[in-house]
């Protein structure tokens, strides 16, 4: 109860922030990912942080939570300077936050959650019944009624799951919440619902950090909008001085670099390699499009669009249920990854450590995978062409034995590129290529690419990067909620590819 | 650097050996000089060729056991089946020497039958391999002691029993060399052949990575699947070695899979998949046996044999396990900042899905644009 009335006195009291961040910086690796970066959270204020994918939202939302710790800068936290090197010292403190993935035991009780680790005791046993009813208290301070305390969290939606995590954030009297996409796994009726939630937790006196790229919501929903691009501050001020054009401006304002290769020269965009035509499953609807040799195709789409969905989908990993698909104008079925592979195609992952590595082995045992689990007879070919390629893509290690765990981001990417050019694919689907590489592979990645192209190779290129997108496609497919929404000539600008991607009609005239 | 240590210049070679790769051969050396510093008769051919023929079953039990542990597997059935094919022969070959390869034929397809079906149930039902091997070494168990009685039957035929228990004599040097370890040779340098095709570099790469070799089009259920029947088959030849001296009874083979893994552990191979080599699995069985040798010589009682056994499974994880450990952080470029900074699982519950939350590379976004 003290608690409450602090909050109360924190309401009238506006003008000092409960949160403020000054000269933020932070590196890794020597890649500064944050620079000097300032920002200031009121109590009862809603704090929209926006910005493309890289700008440094999650970096600095981690860096309040504790999660990393900050190079430089200081973090006061109501008038007294902090330094938490822990998640639960920021939650302790009353910095909760609220990432993507929930930190929720699905076999455990909403109640058990929400008080995990700090149980309430009566004669020396957890006091079950206290717990429930003062997690009832909680989540009717919500607004919410349709949750029973004692439910096992495994059988509660994501959303109410995701109630589940603010719950537990208000039981720590927390003055500061941090929410990261927030929306990125929820059905469009029960935005609202969180909404409600928001606003009722700005009611409370809660500074909340609100981390978004549907612009939307950041507009429905925040008072204060502050934009990073590039690691960098671009602006921060009351979120009723600008409109979406604007908006998007400020985040993607700036200009394409020479940073991408030029079709190489005599390139020709050749028969149709790939036509999917109606084709969906679970996760996609009506996907209808037409893949050239010697083409670069984009697809751009936001979080949760179904992009990596589509890769995997035309791969085999998580194939299509419904639709026609036809390689070389003959239909096939592409029912799993083997027969991709087999039917000539590739796919590079977005998670590279996950799907496209054996970390504990060779550099040249990875890049002859797929060829020794599928084609086996070409093996002993394949032995003599896989050091050229591997040295054609400039791999650098301490020789071709070297576990590629011990390479870097941009190094173990080549061995992924190796793995799949010794099988000579006929499409390559590419789902992030640049993901988290430095600029010198990103550039020959880029230059593969082309080459490929080149060679009549069919290249779907799947990316969440902007300038990635326009700069290499020769067409540009924009994804929203699992469809396929516009197309749109690869010298779109960035706002007309965005716009497109958010599900703006606008886009799609093009 | 398996393949090519032999070629290797000395230096190196020395290095390998206090590698979790190599230090089972160091040992296998230091143990057997021990033995041969208490009794010196030890290292008359003669008498290490008995020793090579009382191993021999277990080095082969390991050699197969290597290949479901590498491909990120167990299997517990080994024991069982070692007992079941040794009641099969003793029951079915009786005294008729003319029964003995037809028999022979049937040990081998019942193995592999065996190894089929831990691996089907394993990759197709997706049942844990430990609990499915656990199910088949109790199915196969219960079925012996039922057809049995639980007693000792059988006798097969002189002939057969020659396998486990003959060789060749006169033998210049060695003077005897036992079929074992002709047999024993032949299996290792099939296994060593085996390990570096296609197929067996793919079985490791399962190991290491299944996800990834799904996603490489690797047909991952049969190559596990294979991975069991390897070691289902190796149980049958060890079976039918040990026909030879051990009689047929129904605990013949009893704790045969826990030696098994044990040696595999011993030679380096790392529990969960994707490391290790073949050889150092059988020098892991060697190195067991002699080190069961020399606690003999030393007047330890053999009832101990267990609770050793399980000391150095549980030392030999934790040596390879640290030792692994220490060479990922010292190595270059580790591109996940999350590495920088785990949390302490231990401190709090909040933790753990932390360290999921950053799964590849250096992803200070999460992908939105």
């Amino acid at each position: 109860m003290t608690e409450q009335r602090v909050v109360e006195k924190r309401e009238h009291d506006p003008g000092t922030p409960v949160l403020s961040v000054t000269g933020v910086s932070k590196s890794f690796f020597g890649v500064r990912v944050l620079h000097d970066v300032d920002l200031e959270l009121f109590s009862g204020r809603v704090h929209g942080l926006v910005g493309e994918n890289g700008a440094g939202k999650s970096t600095l939302m981690k860096i309040i939570a504790g999660v990393y710790e900050r190079d430089t800068g200081e973090i006061v936290l109501a008038g007294e300077a902090v330094d938490h090197t822990h998640p639960i010292q920021a939650m302790r403190a009353g910095i909760a936050t609220v990432f993507q993935e929930f930190n929720l035991l699905p076999e455990r009780s909403v109640a058990e959650n929400v008080f995990l680790g700090r149980e309430p005791r009566r004669a020396g046993f957890v006091d079950n019944k206290g717990m429930a009813s003062r997690t009832a208290e909680l989540l009717a301070e919500l607004g919410i009624d349709f949750i029973d305390p004692t439910a096992r969290v495994g059988t509660l939606t994501v959303a109410e799951q995701q109630i589940v995590e603010v719950v537990k954030a208000l039981s720590f009297d927390a003055r500061v919440i941090s929410m990261d996409e927030p929306t990125a796994a929820l059905a469009d009726n029960e935005v609202e619902l969180l909404y409600e939630i928001v606003r009722k937790l700005a009611a409370r006196g809660v500074a909340v950090l609100y981390v978004s790229h549907r612009l939307k919501e950041v507009f429905d929903l925040c008072d204060t909008i502050t934009v990073l691009k590039d690691g960098a501050l671009v602006s921060s001020g009351p979120a009723a001085e600008l409109d979406t054009p604007e908006l998007v401006r400020r985040m993607v304002g700036r200009s394409i670099s020479t940073f991408f290769p030029p079709v190489v020269a005599g390139t020709a965009v050749g028969e149709t390699r790939l036509s999917v035509a109606d084709a969906g499953n679970a996760y996609l609807d009506g996907i209808d499009f037409e893949l050239r040799a010697g083409e670069i195709l984009g697809v751009a789409g936001l979080q949760g669009s179904g992009r990596t969905e589509l890769a995997e989908a035309v791969f085999g990993a998580v194939p299509f249920t419904r639709g026609r698909v036809e390689l070389d104008g003959r239909p096939v079925r592409i029912a799993n990854p083997r027969a991709g592979v087999k039917a000539g195609l590739a796919l590079v992952t977005e998670d590279r450590k996950a799907q496209g590595l054996a970390l504990g082995q060779s550099v040249v045992d990875n890049a002859l995978l797929v060829i020794r689990g599928v084609f086996a007879r070409r093996t002993p070919a394949a032995r003599r062409t896989v050091p050229g390629i591997l040295s054609s893509l400039e791999v650098s290690s301490r020789g071709l034995d070297q576990e590629v765990q011990y390479l870097s981001g941009g190094n173990q990417q080549k061995v992924v590129l190796a793995k799949w050019l010794a099988t000579g694919p006929r499409v390559v689907v590419f789902d992030e290529p640049t993901r988290g590489i430095d600029v010198g592979a990103k550039i020959a990645v880029y230059q593969l690419m082309r080459e490929l192209a080149h060679q009549g190779v069919a290249i779907l290129m799947i990316s969440s990067e902007l300038p990635e997108v326009i700069g290499m496609s020769d067409r540009i497919l924009a994804m929203h909620d699992g469809r396929l929404v516009a197309e749109l000539p690869g010298d779109s600008t960035e706002e007309a590819v965005l716009l497109a991607a958010a599900g703006h009609a606008s886009g799609a005239a093009a | 650097m398996n393949e090519r240590s032999i070629g290797q210049s000395l230096s190196r070679a020395g290095l390998t050996l206090v590698r979790p790769r190599g230090a089972v051969f160091l040992l296998l050396l230091v143990l057997l000089v021990w033995i041969t510093v208490l009794n010196p008769s030890f290292a008359e051919p003669g008498q290490l060729m008995r020793f090579i023929q009382r191993v021999a079953p277990v080095a082969i039990v390991a050699i197969g056991q290597y290949f479901v542990i590498v491909s990120g597997e167990f299997d517990l059935s080994m024991g069982s089946l070692v007992t079941a094919q040794v009641v099969i022969a003793g029951n079915l070959i009786g005294q008729d020497d003319s029964r003995s390869i037809p028999v022979l034929g049937f040990m081998l397809l019942f193995g592999a039958l065996i190894g089929l079906i831990n691996g089907l149930v394993t990759t197709l039902l997706r049942v844990p391999s430990f609990i499915v091997t656990l199910g088949m070494m109790l199915a196969l168990l219960g079925g012996i002691l039922f057809w049995t009685g639980g007693a000792a039957t059988g006798n097969p035929a002189d002939g057969f029993r020659q396998i486990g228990r003959g060789g060749i004599r006169d033998v210049p040097i060695i003077d005897f060399l036992p079929w074992s370890a002709l047999l024993l040779a032949v299996i290792l340098a099939a296994a060593i052949w085996f390990s570096r095709r296609p197929f067996g570099k793919s079985l490791i790469a399962v190991g290491d990575n299944v996800t990834m070799a799904r996603y490489a089009g690797v047909r991952v259920w049969w190559v596990k699947t294979s991975a069991f029947i390897l070691s289902s088959l190796s149980a049958t030849v060890a079976g039918v070695l040990l026909v030879g001296y051990a009689g047929v009874h129904p605990s013949v083979g009893r704790g045969y899979e826990f030696i098994a893994i044990t040696a595999v552990v011993l030679g380096g191979v790392v529990l969960g998949g994707g490391r290790g080599w073949v050889v150092a699995a059988a020098a892991g069985a060697f190195a067991l046996e002699a080190l069961f040798t020399l606690l003999n010589f030393a007047g330890v009682p053999s009832t101990m044999r267990d609770a050793i056994q399980g000391g150095i499974i549980i030392l030999a994880v934790a040596y390879s396990a640290t030792t692994f450990r220490a060479r990922r952080r010292r190595g270059p470029l580790e591109t996940s900042p999350a590495m920088g900074k785990r949390p302490d699982p231990t401190l709090d519950p909040v933790s753990p899905a932390l360290q999921d939350r950053e799964p590849a590379g250096q992803r200070t976004d999460n992908g939105g644009i």
